[in-house]
C-alpha cells in the first residue's frame, strides 16, 4: 500500500517552519549587537552576577578554554587583565555567535540522524538481516534528509570559513601568523590539518561520498523490486559493506572536523565513536517512532510487536553504549587530570550543570530503567516516550559538544535554539515523509522479505 | 493397558515438526510433562503454555546487590579504612572520586548478577553436582526432541495414532515409576 502525505502532516512541518523561523527572529532581534548594548544587559543583571564580572575576564577566552594556552590566553596567569571594553567586546562576540550555533546544533542534529540511519541501513544489508525488510524502505525515507541535510551543514561550514561568523577559533584571522597579536602557536602547529582548503575539502569529499551511496542504495532496491533474480539484492550487499568501511573512517574524521575542532586545543581520541554512538541512538530511534506513526495511520501492517521490540533492544544498547563511551572518555580525562584536556569537562560541568547532568539522566537512566524490562519493548507507547525523551536528550548532548566552545558563559536556552530546532524538525519532518510517499511500503522482491513478515520473537 | 499412570514418549527429529506437534497436543488438551530437547527452541515455552520466567526479576535485583556490594566495599577500602591521595586526589569523599569506582561498581553488579542468576536456574531446575539425570532417553542430548505427554484416562493406541499424525517417529509407552 503506498502511503499519502496527509494533509495534516504536511501543514504540521509547515507550521513547525513558520513557528521555528518566526521565534528565532525574534530572539536574534533581541540578542545584543553592539558592546553598549552588552555593558547595559550585564548592568540589568547587576548583582546577579555580583563580582563576577572580573572573574569571568580572568578565565574565559570564549571557546571553552580556560587559559593555559597560548599568548593571547594567559589572563589568569596575571599576564594581562581583560579591561571592561575588551571582556564587553568579547561577550558580544559570544552573542553572535550564538544563533550561529543554535543553527548548527540543530542542523548537524537532524543530519546526523539522516546519516546514522544510512549506516544502519547499509547495515541490514551487509549483514543479511532477515528481521528488518519490512522497515527498510522508513529507513529509506529517514535517509531522503541526507541530501538537503548535508548541503545545509556544507553552507553553514563555508559561511563560518568565510567568517561570517566565529565559531570556528582555528579559523579566526592571524591566528597562525607569529607577528599578529592574535598568534597561537599551538593552532599553528595543527595547521597542517586543520586549514580552510583542506577542511572544506574534506567535508565536500565525505558529503559526496555519503550521497552517492545513498543514491546507489536506492536505485539497486528500485531495481530489485522489478527484478526477476537476486542480481541487484547482491549489488546492495556490496555497496552496502563498501560503505560502511568509507563511513567510518569518514565519520569519525567528520566529528572532529565539525564538532571536535570547535575546541582546537582540546583533543579526545575516541570521540569519533562518541559521536557515532550517539548519532546511531538516534537513527533507531527516529526509525522506530516513524514506524510506528505509520503503523498508527494503518500502514506496514505486518511489521508486528516484535519488530518494534527489536528496535527498542537497539535503542538500548546503543543508549548504554553511548554511555559507555560517554564515561570512557570522561574518566580517563578526570582522572588524569591534564590541564590542556581537563578544561573542556571544567567548562561544561562549572558553567553547563545542568545540562551536562540532565543529559546523563535523559540519555543513560531514563533509557536503562524504562527499555530494560522485555515486555516494556513491546508496549509502543513506552517506546516513544523514551525516543522523545533520548532524541531530546542527545539534542542536549550535541549542544553540550557546541556550545562552551562557540559561547561560552553567554549560553542560554532560548527562542533561537528552540526556534531553529523547530524549524530544521519541520523541515525533516516533511523531508522524510514526502519522500515515503514515492513508493510502496514493502518491498517487493527482497530475498528475506518473508522471513521478516514471520518475524517473532 | 487403558487404565493406571502411564506416560507416553513421543519422540520428533526436527524442532519445527515437534513445535507443531506440541501446539496440537495442546489443542487436544492433552498434558504435556515435559520436553526434552538437544538445544533451546524457541518459542516452545510458549506453546507449551509455561508461566514467564522470574529469572530476569531476580537477575535485576542480584544486579542491585552486587552495585551495593560494590560501594560499601569501595568506601570501606578506599574512603574509610585507608584513604590514599592518588594522582591528587585525596579520597575522603565517596562522591568525589566516585568516577574512579565507576568500573568496579560495573563489573560487580555484572558478576553478581550473572552468577547467582546461573546458580537460580540450577536451583530452581534441580540441577546440583553428582545429580543423576533426569533425561529419559540419551537420544534427547544428540539430535532428538522428546515430548512426554501424560497418558492416564487416555486410550494408549488412539494417543499414539494421534502422535504419529503430528509426525512423531517414535512412540513408547511407559510405566510411571513415581
Amino acid at each position: 500500500m503506498d502511503y499519502k502525505l496527509s494533509k495534516n502532516l504536511r501543514l504540521t512541518a509547515f507550521i513547525f517552519m513558520a513557528v521555528g523561523a518566526i521565534l528565532f527572529a525574534v530572539d536574534y532581534a533581541n540578542l545584543p549587537s553592539t558592546t553598549a548594548e552588552v555593558a547595559a544587559m550585564e548592568a540589568a543583571h547587576g548583582g546577579g552576577h555580583g563580582g563576577g564580572h572580573e572573574a569571568e575576564a580572568t578565565h574565559d577566552n570564549g571557546h571553552g578554554e580556560t587559559a593555559a594556552h597560548g599568548e593571547k590566553s594567559s589572563h589568569s596567569e596575571g599576564g594581562h587583565e581583560m579591561t571592561p571594553e575588551e571582556h564587553n567586546e568579547h561577550v558580544l562576540g559570544q552573542y553572535q555567535n550564538k544563533p550561529w550555533s543554535a543553527i548548527y546544533i540543530a542542523a548537524f542534529f537532524f543530519f546526523m540522524i539522516a546519516l546514522a540511519c544510512l549506516a544502519f541501513y547499509a547495515i541490514q544489508y551487509a549483514s543479511q538481516a532477515g528481521w528488518s525488510p519490512l522497515v527498510l524502505r522508513v529507513m529509506e525515507g529517514i535517509t531522503a534528509y541526507l541530501l538537503p541535510g548535508s548541503i545545509i551543514m556544507f553552507v553553514l561550514l563555508c559561511l563560518s570559513s568565510s567568517h561570517v561568523n566565529h565559531m570556528f577559533h582555528w579559523m579566526a584571522e592571524g591566528i597562525t601568523d607569529p607577528e599578529n597579536a592574535h598568534y597561537d602557536k599551538l593552532i599553528d602547529g595543527k595547521s597542517g590539518y586543520l586549514n580552510v582548503p583542506f577542511f572544506l575539502g574534506r567535508a565536500a569529499f565525505f558529503i559526496l561520498g555519503w550521497n552517492l551511496y545513498r543514491f546507489f542504495a536506492l536505485k539497486f532496491s528500485k531495481n530489485q523490486d522489478e527484478a526477476t533474480d537476486n542480481r541487484w539484492h547482491k549489488k546492495s550487499f556490496k555497496a552496502a559493506a563498501m560503505f560502511l568501511v568509507f563511513f567510518i573512517y569518514t565519520e569519525s574524521i567528520m566529528s572532529w572536523d565539525w564538532i571536535m575542532s570547535l575546541d582546537p586545543h582540546w583533543f579526545s581520541t575516541l570521540f569519533g565513536w562518541y559521536v557515532f554512538a550517539g548519532m546511531m541512538v538516534c537513527a533507531i530511534t527516529t526509525i522506530a517512532l516513524v514506524t510506528m506513526v505509520l503503523k498508527s495511520q494503518g500502514y506496514l501492517k505486518q511489521v508486528n510487536d516484535s519488530h518494534i521490540h527489536d528496535l527498542a533492544k537497539f535503542m538500548f544498547a546503543f543508549s548504554i553504549f553511548w554511555t559507555y563511551l560517554w564515561f570512557s572518555q570522561f574518566m580517563l580525562i578526570w582522572y588524569s587530570n591534564i590541564p590542556e584536556e581537563v578544561t573542556y569537562f571544567i567548562t561544561r560541568i562549572e558553567d553547563y550543570n545542568l545540562p551536562f547532568f540532565a543529559m546523563l539522566g535523559m540519555n543513560f537512566v531514563f533509557p536503562l530503567l524504562l527499555l530494560m524490562n522485555s515486555d516494556f519493548k513491546r508496549v509502543n507507547w513506552f517506546v516513544v516516550m523514551a525516543g522523545i525523551v533520548i532524541l531530546l536528550g542527545h539534542y542536549v548532548d550535541l549542544f553540550n559538544m557546541v556550545m562552551p566552545a562557540t559561547v561560552g558563559k553567554s549560553w542560554s536556552f532560548g527562542f533561537v535554539e528552540i526556534g531553529s530546532l523547530l524549524f530544521f524538525l519541520g523541515l525533516f519532518i516533511f523531508v522524510v515523509f514526502r519522500s515515503l510517499t514515492k513508493r510502496p511500503l514493502e518491498p517487493k522482491r527482497n530475498p528475506l522479505i518473508e522471513e521478516s513478515k514471520h518475524f517473532h520473537y | 493397558m487403558s487404565t493406571g499412570s502411564h506416560v507416553i514418549h513421543a519422540l520428533y527429529t526436527d524442532d519445527d515438526v515437534l513445535m507443531n506437534a506440541v501446539k496440537e497436543a495442546k489443542k487436544k488438551h492433552l498434558h504435556i510433562n515435559e520436553v526434552y530437547t538437544p538445544f533451546p527452541v524457541h518459542g516452545l515455552d510458549k506453546a507449551m503454555g509455561l508461566a514467564p520466567t522470574r529469572l530476569a526479576i531476580t537477575a535485576f535485583m542480584y544486579g542491585c546487590v552486587g552495585l551495593t556490594v560494590a560501594i560499601t566495599m569501595m568506601n570501606f577500602i578506599m574512603i574509610e579504612d585507608w584513604p590514599q591521595n592518588i594522582g591528587g586526589k585525596p579520597s575522603f569523599s565517596y562522591i568525589e572520586n566516585m568516577p574512579a569506582f565507576v568500573p568496579i561498581m560495573f563489573e560487580l553488579t555484572v558478576f553478581f548478577a550473572a552468577h547467582l542468576m546461573v546458580i537460580t536456574f540450577y536451583m530452581r531446575s534441580r540441577l546440583w553436582p553428582f545429580k543423576k539425570a533426569e533425561n529419559p532417553d540419551v537420544r534427547t542430548t544428540d539430535d532428538h526432541f522428546l515430548m512426554e505427554i501424560d497418558a492416564s484416562g487416555h486410550d494408549a493406541q488412539e494417543l499414539a495414532d494421534f502422535l504419529v499424525g503430528t509426525g512423531a517417529t517414535e512412540i513408547n509407552l511407559v510405566a510411571n515409576e513415581e
